[in-house]
């Protein structure tokens, strides 16, 4: 079994980073709150299980998604196969990277939906707004975000404009539809952006910006190739707060109708 | 327990694990469609390593069904119990501390944001904004982590107070927008990409379910906050302050 150093490697780095907070909840438990903690048999299981379920899916991702997903984004900007058949050499003109935005999209959409912090935010709106916010819902709608956000940092790469624009543009619609949009989800659509940047997404999608970025003529891949998780953090922004928006324009028309 | 008793057991045992990993199938569906589409319409090349593939695919199914059953036992209880315990206790020097050492511990050896850092101080040595011997790019880089994990420290303790004083969160997230905005101007170019990033990085997978569970557990224990309205919103700092301080480490160190 080759897997198995691969695996005890993952959960020696599991626990590393669970440490710190089983500390920090001892520690305030034994000196500051000093009270016995109700149900500790089952929070340890539950414990163990999110140290093991982590491990397995990050041992699982770097075996099998991660290698795939880096082969495909090499292959997908290598110039012998942007330019087609026809030539080998490098092209700058944006059009000729159709299938590079697509992937992007489609990378950002797949990866975000299995991403372990969202289901956990999901699960929780889902279970404090007493059902309203679908678990589904809002986790396809981030997901659409992170696919508009990844397709456009693409695409920003391969015409070299200068990311604080495309930031400062996409902080003014979030802004205004701040204004607009049904306050009760205001917090969740902010916190949308954080959650979605974290285990799954990362690796592939700056695997795809520095590719990316070492083909196009004229970038550089440490100017160029970052940028891509400012824009998948984001857009869910804008997403959400749009689906809220539209949820309750619809509601009200129908309201006015019947 | 008779025979038929413990068989029926094990059938609902059976089929509720079943349930489980179907739904963590169905999460990861959409990977698979994305892979198989690409290698069959596009690329039109054979999977290389199809075992491993197909193992690894198992484990991250197996993986994520036992996590999802892990949050719901184990990380999110705890974090509304001690929210709860430390509302109680009634000392917001102890709430505000646990909020800031949340923040701050899981985030300082976070492995992301070791390898980002180090990445970030060779490409400033390179750029001769720094020395380039091992010793300042390790200072360079350790003070680059201390600065992202303080300020994820910070603004967990910020979002908890605006919890406790019922600010509404969009103010200050459109305030720390303008000053990101405002920051990138002054800011050296080297710096700026790498603190867009910093946001991102800094918010991981058991981290997350933590801060989620503390700020509705929090919410939904003081009178007249609303879990939903009030209860979210600390992720959002957490990726939004490290921007802020990241330039401004940028700003003192390359002046």
């Amino acid at each position: 079994m080759a897997f198995l150093p691969d695996i005890a490697g993952t959960l020696l780095s599991t626990c590393r980073d669970v440490l710190p907070i089983v500390l920090l909840i001892t520690g305030f438990q034994v000196l500051v709150l000093r009270q016995p903690i109700a149900h500790l048999p089952r929070l340890i299981v539950g414990g163990v299980y999110v140290v093991l379920g982590l491990t397995l899916f990050l041992a699982g991702l770097e075996k099998a998604l991660f290698p795939l997903g880096k082969i495909m984004a090499a292959q997908l900007s290598d110039p012998a196969f942007i330019a087609g058949s026809g030539g080998v050499e490098a092209v700058s003109d944006w059009k000729s990277y159709g299938w590079i935005y697509l992937f992007a999209a489609m990378t950002g959409f797949a990866t975000t939906v299995a991403e372990p912090s969202l289901i956990a935010v999901a699960y929780k709106a889902n279970e404090v707004s007493a059902g309203t916010i679908s678990q589904w819902g809002l986790r396809i709608t981030v997901a659409i975000g992170v696919a508009a956000g990844i397709s456009l940092g693409t695409f920003r790469i391969v015409t070299g404009t200068p990311l604080y624009l495309y930031i400062l543009a996409g902080y003014v619609i979030v802004v205004v539809q701040t204004m607009f949009t049904p306050r009760h989800i205001i917090p969740l659509a902010y916190d949308s952006g954080g959650v979605t940047t974290s285990t799954v997404t990362v690796p592939l999608v700056a695997a795809l910006g520095l590719g990316l970025s070492a083909t196009v003529p004229g970038r550089n891949p440490a100017l160029d190739g970052f940028g891509l998780i400012a824009f998948a953090s984001l857009f869910p922004i804008i997403t959400v707060m749009g689906y809220a928006q539209f949820a309750h324009w619809f509601a009200g028309r129908k309201r006015r109708t019947s | 327990m008779t025979l038929t008793q413990r068989s029926a057991v094990r059938t609902r045992l059976l089929s509720l694990i079943l349930r489980k990993l179907r739904s963590a199938f169905t999460d990861l569906f959409p990977i698979i469609l994305v892979i198989a589409f690409f290698q069959v319409v596009v690329l039109r090349q054979p999977l290389p390593h199809l075992n491993d593939v197909l193992f690894g695919s198992l484990l991250v199914v197996v993986g994520l069904t036992l996590f999802i059953e892990g949050l719901e036992m184990g990380l999110f209880p705890i974090g509304e119990a001690m929210a709860h315990a430390l509302a109680r206790k009634g000392s917001l020097f102890w709430l505000l501390a646990f909020s800031f050492a949340v923040g701050f511990s899981t985030t300082v050896a976070e492995p992301a944001l070791i390898a980002v850092a180090r990445e970030a101080a060779v490409t400033a040595a390179q750029a001769n904004l720094i020395d380039p011997s091992d010793a300042s790019i390790g200072r360079y880089a350790l003070w680059l982590r201390l600065s992202v994990a303080l300020s994820v420290g910070l603004a967990i303790l910020v979002g908890v107070l605006r919890i406790l004083w019922g600010w509404p969160v969009h103010y200050l997230i459109i305030g720390g927008y303008a000053i990101v905005m405002l920051m990138t101007m002054v800011a050296p170019e080297e710096i700026v990409g790498i603190a867009y990033d910093a946001g991102g990085v800094t918010t991981s997978t058991v981290t997350v379910p933590l801060v989620a569970a503390l700020g509705v557990g929090l919410a939904s224990t003081i009178r007249g906050r609303s879990p939903l309205l009030d209860g979210f919103g600390l992720i959002a700092f957490a990726s939004l302050l490290p921007m802020i301080f990241v330039m401004g480490y940028g700003l003192i160190i390359f002046g």
